[in-house]
């Protein structure tokens, strides 16, 4: 069975935490986690992920831009990328979509919801 | 007109006689076998007839007994009681359809419950998970403001600790609001003061936030206890945008900070101040050993 890789881009160990903890409930998961959006760059150029999930307010670099740079780069740019974020705004929200997200979640969100959109990303029956 | 001659009429002769008798007797005989073939048929045909009254009175027998058998009212009879139990099968059937339809609606909503239970859990695995992770009193905070914005939802709010020596309540870390903003509250005064002083969680009736946010008209205050004495407390001003209301979690969280902060931030305090006391022997060890 080909493992499921998803690269999780959260300054707060605790989200992170939480989110790695909703995710392997799916079969197969392989998690990278990175704390910040230079961490996340790094790591996404290394791998051949299947889905992104980021935060946009992170440190150095924030999620918005990471967002950018994947869509915009060379390597994997079509990867599905979920963001999860405590911005509820709709100019936020269409920030982040008009930039190539393809999921918007704004917190605290329960791990079902992340994990019932991370299937629906990947194609995965519910 | 002239008239034939009269024929004379010729006499037979013996053997021309005789032939005549051979042929009516040669007749006779082939009537005689016809006849015969006659009667055969006939007897033949009496027997065939015979055979077919037999048959006639038979199946008239039997038809007199299924008539019998199949009696109009009896046949209306079985056919209402097979209607009858039909549809008392249909019953049957349609009450176990609804009854496994209502556990069907059950599991679903037992579902439902275990996995909001399962979120609820997993909430507060992690938050206490994380508020034991460390020693380190900065980062016990860090992760107290984490669990506040993450997990509750709070976007504006203050963690306030008891000053043992004036016995008031000083801010020591804050959210969206600044530090400067929120003074010193006296045990006792105030909603804030009122809940280090009792204990009690403060959570306001009317949710809606004002545009601008008063330190003295707090949203909810979380007392920090450990066993009754509160050495903190933690104040929330304004939530989420997105949240609106709080959740059975939320409450669970409030429980669980009350607790579990309170001792993750005492045994921090008590480290930081063994470490700065270990240090401060060390040196002076050093110094006597020098």
């Amino acid at each position: 069975m080909t493992p499921i890789k998803i690269l999780v881009v959260e300054d707060s160990p605790t989200m992170r935490q939480f989110i790695c903890f909703a995710l392997r409930r799916l079969a197969g998961v392989e998690i990278s986690e990175a704390a910040d959006g230079v961490e996340g760059l790094k790591k996404f150029s290394l791998e051949n992920f299947n889905l992104v999930m980021v935060d946009i307010n992170m440190p150095i670099m924030d999620g918005l831009k990471l967002l950018s740079l994947i869509r915009k780069g060379p390597f994997n740019p079509k990867v599905p990328i979920l963001v999860i974020t405590t911005e509820g705004a709709q100019a936020d929200r269409d920030r982040a979509l008009s930039l190539g997200a393809d999921a918007y979640l704004t917190k605290p969100t329960p791990g079902s919801i992340i994990l019932k959109t991370v299937k629906r990303l990947l194609g995965i029956a519910d | 007109m002239e008239r034939p001659e009269a024929e004379t009429p010729q006499v037979p002769d013996e053997r021309t006689e005789k032939e005549e008798e051979r042929k009516v007797f040669q007749r006779a005989q082939e009537f005689l076998q016809i006849f015969k073939k006659g009667a055969e048929f006939t007897q033949e045909l009496l027997r065939i007839n015979e055979k077919l009254r037999y048959g006639v009175a038979r199946l008239e027998e039997e038809n007199h007994d299924l008539r019998r058998a199949i009696q109009p009212e009896t046949a209306i009879q079985d056919l209402e009681r097979r209607i009858q139990e039909l549809v008392h099968e249909k019953e049957e059937l349609l009450e176990k359809y609804t009854g496994i339809e209502q556990e069907n609606q059950d599991f679903a909503q037992r579902y439902v419950e275990i996995e909001e239970e399962n979120n609820n859990l997993a909430n507060l695995y992690i938050a206490s998970y994380q508020l034991h992770s460390t020693l380190d009193y900065r980062e016990v905070l860090q992760i107290i403001l984490e669990i506040v914005i993450n997990l509750i939802g709070a976007e504006e709010f203050a963690l306030l600790l008891r000053d043992e020596k004036k016995d008031k309540l000083l801010v020591v870390a804050a959210e969206g609001v600044s530090q400067d903003e929120i003074p010193p509250i006296t045990i006792g005064e105030g909603i804030i003061g009122k809940v280090a002083e009792t204990g009690e969680n403060y959570i306001r009736k009317d949710f809606t936030s004002p545009e601008t946010t008063e330190i003295n008209n707090p949203l909810v205050c979380i007392p920090l206890k450990i066993k009754e004495y509160v050495i903190g407390v933690i104040v929330l001003y304004r939530l989420l945008r997105q949240k609106t209301q709080f959740a059975e979690v939320d409450y669970e969280l409030f429980t669980l900070l009350a607790g579990h902060a309170a001792t993750a931030i005492f045994s921090s305090r008590l480290y930081s101040e063994s470490e700065r006391r270990l240090s401060t022997f060390r040196g002076f060890i050093d110094l006597l050993t020098r």
